[in-house]
């Protein structure tokens, strides 16, 4: 049987997969407080959703961050990047013309084929949103081919949400249900307050025709991959990006092992059936 | 048409499936609201003497800090349930409840029903298995709230 998903090429490349290309930052825009959003020029990029690089910050490190942009772009490469270690930082305090090492794509992205003919529920939180979006507008794109489409957006307070104008829009599609709440929020704020689990309990639909991407902190992803369960979303059809200290993103030096499974070769995105024993264990 | 109250009550959802005889005695106890934006249905402190099953709009469920002023906790809609402290002595609402759109809700005695489950405990354990499950959820929610699942540790 054909492989459903798209996988890492780059060991298959004549090209040497530990090597990077040195590609240059076109745009750099930051999105909220600690988030920054980089736009690589330099090469045709050809991606799958839900598929990442490793991004190199040169005399710093390299660090695995998913592309956030549109797949449909090949000439522009898009990474939205949260300043929380030291690679991280430095990738998001590079400047138009300064150079960035590139290596990828690499990885399993989201099951689109499979998602045809369905209803699909996107459920993001905070800075998952980033890893969902080429999904998101791949989903635009080919409108026709899904059934309902539901974007469900968790995140810290109102300061905190990701993507805010592009949200607004997709909001203002007919085509498109979208919700969005935060955990903390002044009494002006107008929007919903609440953990994105309980979005799910709120919103109906029919688990036998749907299929669920998932991303955010792994926590989050456990509990609405348990409310899903709980309606009777079959699990092979939750599908959950994962996240791991990635390294060589080729399978081979095992820093993402996940019992037995890779995170950067076999992932990062997984069905639940295949998670399930793994994901509630303290010791992975 | 107007509709009864027993109708209202038994074709929301909280009360879905629940025996003809308990949505009466329910009802008998039950009466429409309405808040305007920006009213409260009920303030911490206050007597918990109704409780309301939300039929339209939106309800901020806050707690006035002296410093950030008020701090939204929750929000509520259509379909759901504001007010679990009528359930559990003393009584008294731990938070306020403050209307964002027009809200349009069920409000139920809540005297009146704590005096007719004592008299038929079927009555009040139908209640309680309705209450628990929000009040789990609810706490659940509080303890993913509290962990900030989102926090630069996440």
């Amino acid at each position: 049987m054909a492989d459903p998903y798209p996988t890492a090429r780059a060991a298959d490349s004549i090209v040497p997969p530990m090597v990077p290309r040195v590609a240059r930052i076109a745009k750099r825009r930051r999105e909220i407080a600690d988030v920054v959003t980089l736009e690589i020029e330099g090469g045709a990029f050809d991606f799958a959703p839900g598929q990442f690089n490793m991004l190199t910050a040169f005399g710093v490190g390299e660090a695995a961050i998913s592309v956030s942009g549109d797949p449909a772009d090949g000439a522009r490469l898009i990474h939205t990047i949260r300043a929380v270690g030291a690679v991280s930082r430095a990738l998001t305090e590079l400047h138009p013309g300064e150079p960035i090492g590139l290596r990828g794509p690499f990885g399993r992205g989201w099951p689109m084929q499979e998602a045809q003919g369905r209803d699909v529920i996107v459920v993001a939180g905070g800075l998952g949103l980033a890893p969902l979006r080429p999904a998101l507008y791949r989903l635009f794109a080919e409108r026709e081919k899904y059934g309902r489409i539901v974007l469900l957006f968790g995140a810290r307070s109102p300061q905190d949400i990701l993507f805010r104008d592009e949200l607004e829009d997709w909001r203002g599609r007919l085509d498109v249900e979208v919700e969005a709440t935060v955990d903390h929020a002044r009494g002006d704020w107008r929007g919903n307050v609440g953990v994105v689990t309980s979005l799910i309990s709120r919103t109906s639909f029919d688990p036998s025709r749907t299929l669920a991407m998932l991303c955010g902190p792994e926590i989050m992803m456990r509990f609405v991959a348990n409310a899903f369960i709980e309606m009777s979303v079959p699990q092979e059809r939750i599908y959950l990006s994962m996240e791991r200290n990635m390294k060589c993103a080729i399978g081979w030096c095992g820093h993402c092992q996940f019992g037995p499974v890779f995170i950067c070769r076999d992932g990062p995105v997984f069905p639940y059936s295949q998670l399930r024993g793994l994901i509630a264990k303290k010791e992975i | 048409m107007i509709e009864s109250i027993e109708h209202i009550v038994k074709e929301h959802r909280f009360f879905a499936g629940m025996d003809a005889g308990i949505v009466q005695l329910v009802s008998g106890c039950a009466k429409n609201a309405r808040f305007d934006p920006g009213q409260y249905l009920f303030h911490e402190g206050d007597g918990a003497d109704w409780f309301y099953l939300l039929r339209n709009g939106r309800v901020a469920i806050e707690l006035r800090d002296p410093a950030r002023g008020a701090v939204t906790l929750q929000t509520l809609r259509e379909g759901e349930l504001c007010g679990l402290s009528w359930l559990v002595p003393p009584y008294r609402w731990t938070y306020d409840a403050r209307a964002i759109d027009l809200v349009r809700a069920i409000a139920v005695d809540a005297a009146c029903l704590r005096r007719k489950s004592e008299a038929d405990p079927r009555l009040g354990y139908e209640m309680m298995k309705r209450f628990m499950p929000p009040l789990l959820e609810r706490l659940q929610a509080a303890r993913l709230q509290m962990i900030d699942i989102y926090g630069a540790h996440g």
